[in-house]
């Protein structure tokens, strides 16, 4: 069995308003950064997998992107994953 | 009718339970009985209640973790089998996660916990959920949430309008939903979904009788 580090990371979909984002953008501002065109908040989350190979791996990590640690009709997910 | 009963879902963080028990039983005289999260035998109930509070804790989205209990598991074939479920605030935000209804529910736009009476517009009478005896077309409704704002994509959207699912619409929208959507049912009428909360409009004492025909409308057949 091969062991891997996965990122997953679940952003909001460009088309949903995030007014936590938004928030967090005012604030910089107030801050005195410049120059913000843009902040949007997601999600990483880290999981350690066992499997027998990259590709089955990657089989359990799309399932539970799109199952659970996603909802699709609000958020895209992207991952990376490292073999250890 | 006499031994109808309407299960009430309690998962971990549930804290809307014993108000919708306390309206079904105590406003209605409609037997109730409590179903634990993880129990699957759904055949003693005749209709079923997710009521609203704060599932999991609302921990990755708000009932995403529900989602998953072997409760929801079984409810597939209660709904296929026609039988009314109703889902109030958090129960409305498992239903769309677990795709019994379309769309999502997310942060409120302007960031806040939203707690206050606010208007309502009946749009479809779909599933009959709606009617009272005085053909009121707008009802007054309490709602509570921080994450109530509906979202769907425009196809969703055009299905729901088209095919008449949408059930509520706010009057003054207060979270940014799409279209002004509280509430919205299946094709068949039989799930209902929506924000405010019927189960706090039972009683003229505390603030209005509106929301007990949507109460009363789970006996129907």
């Amino acid at each position: 069995m091969d062991q891997f580090a996965v990122k997953v990371f679940v952003r909001l979909r460009p088309s949903v308003l995030d007014p936590a984002g938004e928030a967090t953008k005012f604030a910089s501002i107030k801050l005195g950064a410049e120059g913000i065109k843009s902040l949007r908040i997601g999600k990483m989350i880290e999981v350690k997998i066992e499997g027998n190979g990259e590709n089955e791996v990657r089989e359990k990590i799309d399932l539970l992107c799109d199952r659970l640690f996603a909802n699709t009709v609000i958020e895209d997910y992207e991952y990376s994953l490292e073999k250890l | 009718m006499d031994n109808f009963t309407v299960g009430i879902v309690v998962f971990p963080g549930s804290n809307c339970d014993r108000d919708v028990s306390w309206a079904l039983e105590g406003c209605l005289d409609i037997r109730t009985k409590y179903l634990w999260h993880e129990s699957s035998d759904l055949s003693d109930v005749d209709a079923i209640v997710l009521p609203g509070g704060f599932s999991y804790g609302d921990y990755l989205r708000c009932g995403a973790i529900a989602r998953f209990s072997p409760l929801i598991n079984a409810l597939d074939d209660f709904v296929k089998s026609g039988k009314r479920v109703l889902g109030i605030c958090n129960g409305f935000q498992i239903l769309t996660e677990s795709g019994f209804l379309p769309g999502a529910l997310v942060a409120n736009k302007n960031l806040n916990f939203i707690c206050d009476d606010v208007e309502l517009d009946i749009v479809s009478s779909k599933g009959g959920w709606f009617n009272n005896g005085d053909e009121k077309q707008t009802i007054k409704l309490p709602i509570a949430h921080g994450e109530g704002r509906y979202h769907c994509d425009s196809d969703t959207l055009k299905k729901l309008v088209d095919n008449e699912l949408i059930a509520l619409r706010y009057k003054n929208n207060p979270n940014g939903s799409s279209f002004d959507i509280a509430g919205i049912t299946n094709e068949k009428g039989n799930v209902l979904g929506l924000m405010p909360h019927p189960e706090r409009a039972c009683d003229e004492t505390i603030g209005g009788t509106d929301g007990v025909f949507t109460l009363k409308s789970l006996i129907l057949k």
